[in-house]
């Protein structure tokens, strides 16, 4: 028996190590998530409340209360926004310095509230100004984070296995063999997957906002573009993914890659308000990010097409670009 | 002479280190089955699927109807691989149905599925066929664009005596229709049986190119005499014999019959098992090249 095992277990282990793409994505996904997780959540303790401070934020540096510890002052460029924000819970309290100070918190929010305690423990005189609009339930919040990586996996692994699959088992070969195209066949896969989703995410929707009792702010109508347009876009990135590769874990490892930081990354479990500047640049390259922004835009908040335009051009840029990637490096045999 | 339908000129296939098409040539006139014959590994299916425009050659061309393989081959060419997958929780009818969507003219489905005698199966999952019921599916989509010209690809290697011959009757039947076929395979029978026009391949040379019985007659004057390696002692080696030491058994191919055995008898080589029979492209392969076929 050990012997057969032996044997058995010396001929995978070879495959293992002879497929170099897979090797090295088995070595690199969880080295890669180490390091990025160590540079966006590393480093010394992160401020606990966000502040943000209208004007010239500089000059009110001596104020006793920018000395507190874990609380992250940031600089807003007017007061409208600074309000934006307050109201959407992406800062705890907005700050006017002046004599005596304003400040605006959102009664709805308990991070406001602590926030407020200390800002008045530091300068009793500050004047408030609450803020008056509903806060978004965290539930609310993660809803559209949720149809959006559903959206996310389904298209990633649905078209890039499926796609791994047909080559895999030579029926792409066969397909190849007749007068269909390479962008006819990625086209047909496109719209198949496209369908699908659209129909998976309407139930997920509906079934989910019984549930919770969700009402969307903004339109239905714009709300399945923005699906379509994020789909669109996952489902070229998967595409281009499986355009080349016969190898199932070098498929998976890549899909993985991608999956991963786009789930730590575009704002599905929490905001990345406040995280260094650079990990926000990443983020917003991440379609998900730019899916997820209109997303939430449009369902918490009411946004009409021109304030989610930039989110919408983004994806299809993406989708155009990883199309023809995907079509320009597919392959139809091993 | 019919004008030639396919012409491959000085077809040359390398990988690295290796040359699996090394300058083959031949041209098919339109109706005609033509089988590449070779063992495994000799370069027919590389050959085929350049020709079906699978693989691109390293040098050399294949023209369909004087031209480059291009849209136009596409669309008139029927193939059948070695080993093809289909979609899964298909039936066989939405098999057919999807390739029939592929080309800008097709046959009927339901004459196709006579034709290939799988009427009876047409609602079955296409993954609960057997063998040989795959591969007649996989004959019905290589004809669903009613092709002007069909390759076949080993089509009955893996299938049972019994399936393969009611391949060759449905294969019969489609060159019954006119169709050119271009047929590789390394069963020597199968090649005599369907092929008008044969090319033997070895080692991406083609080393012998005729119809098969012209071919045999060319180089087995007369018949063939077949004894167990065990039974032709070596004293017996020395004889005016023409002949072909294989793996288990000596071939002796002779014009003469009678004074060969005359010879055999008095070098007092037993005779009890020995075999008369007419020579086939097997003893062809061995006599060309030394080697067996299907080594």
């Amino acid at each position: 028996m050990m012997r057969r095992l032996l044997s058995v277990w010396h001929a995978r282990n070879l495959e293992f190590i002879r497929d170099r793409g897979t090797l090295v994505f088995t070595l690199l996904l969880p080295l890669s998530i180490i390091v990025g997780m160590g540079f966006i959540f590393g480093g010394p303790p992160r401020p606990l409340f966000k502040v943000g401070v209208v004007g010239s934020a500089a000059a009110a540096r001596a104020d006793a209360f920018f000395h507190t510890r874990y609380v992250q002052f940031l600089a807003v460029p007017s007061t409208a926004a600074g309000l934006h924000e307050v109201r959407r819970q992406r800062i705890d309290l907005l700050l006017a310095p002046g004599t005596p100070p304003r400040y605006w918190v959102n009664t709805d929010s308990p991070k406001g509230y602590i926030t407020e305690k200390l800002l008045l423990a530091a300068d009793p005189h500050a004047q408030r100004l609450p803020v008056s609009g509903k806060a978004v339930p965290y539930l609310d919040w993660l809803f559209p984070g949720i149809l959006a990586m559903n959206v996310m996996f389904s298209c990633l692994f649905g078209v890039g296995y499926v796609v791994l699959r047909y080559r895999q088992s030579g029926f792409l070969k066969r397909l190849h063999a007749t007068p269909l195209s390479a962008f006819e066949f990625l086209s047909a896969q496109v719209l198949s997957r496209l369908g699908i989703i659209l129909i998976v995410t309407t139930g997920l929707y509906l079934v989910i906002a019984t549930m919770i009792h969700f009402h969307s702010a903004g339109s239905i109508a714009l709300l399945l573009l923005i699906t379509v347009l994020g789909a669109l876009s996952m489902i070229a990135l998967g595409l281009t993914v499986a355009a080349r590769f016969a190898s199932e874990e070098l498929v998976n490892g890549l899909l993985n890659l991608l999956t991963w930081p786009m789930m730590l990354l575009s704002g599905v479990w929490f905001s990345l308000a406040g995280s260094p500047k650079w990990v926000q640049w990443v983020a917003d390259a991440l379609p998900l990010t730019q899916f997820l922004h209109a997303a939430r835009e449009v369902m918490l908040y009411g946004a009409g097409i021109g304030a989610i335009a930039p989110s919408l051009i983004y994806l299809a840029l993406v989708t155009l670009v990883f199309l023809g990637f995907g079509a320009w490096s597919f392959k139809w045999r091993i | 002479m019919r004008a030639p339908i396919l012409e491959v000129r000085d077809l040359l296939k390398q990988y690295p280190g290796v040359t699996a098409v090394n300058g083959i040539s031949f041209s098919v006139p339109e109706g005609m089955c033509f089988g590449l014959l070779g063992p495994n590994g000799a370069g027919k299916t590389t050959t085929i699927e350049i020709m079906e425009g699978i693989l691109t050659p390293t040098a050399g061309e294949v023209r369909y109807r004087g031209e480059p393989l291009g849209e136009r081959f596409r669309e008139e060419a029927g193939i059948l691989f070695q080993a093809t997958a289909l979609q899964n929780f298909l039936t066989v009818r939405q098999s057919l149905a999807m390739f029939h969507g592929l080309y800008a003219h097709g046959r009927d489905i339901d004459e196709l599925l006579k034709l290939c005698s799988l009427e009876a199966l047409a609602e079955r999952d296409n993954r609960k066929l057997s063998g040989g019921q795959l591969q007649r599916l996989l004959l019905a989509i290589a004809l669903v664009n009613d092709p002007a010209v069909l390759f076949l690809d080993e089509p009955t290697t893996g299938l049972d005596p019994q399936a393969r011959r009611n391949f060759w009757a449905l294969i019969d039947s489609i060159k019954a229709q006119r169709k050119t076929i271009i047929l590789t395979t390394h069963y020597m029978e199968e090649a005599e049986l369907l092929c008008d026009e044969i090319a033997i391949v070895d080692r991406g040379r083609i080393i012998a190119q005729g119809a098969p019985r012209a071919l045999l007659r060319e180089h087995f004057a007369a018949v063939l005499l077949e004894l167990p390696r065990a039974d032709f002692p070596d004293g017996a080696r020395k004889l005016p014999l023409q002949r072909i030491d294989a793996d288990d058994r000596v071939e002796i191919t002779t014009d003469d019959l009678d004074a060969t055995l005359r010879t055999l008898i008095g070098a007092e080589v037993p005779l009890k098992n020995l075999r008369i029979r007419p020579a086939n492209l097997e003893d062809l392969f061995l006599e060309l090249t030394g080697r067996e076929l299907r080594a």
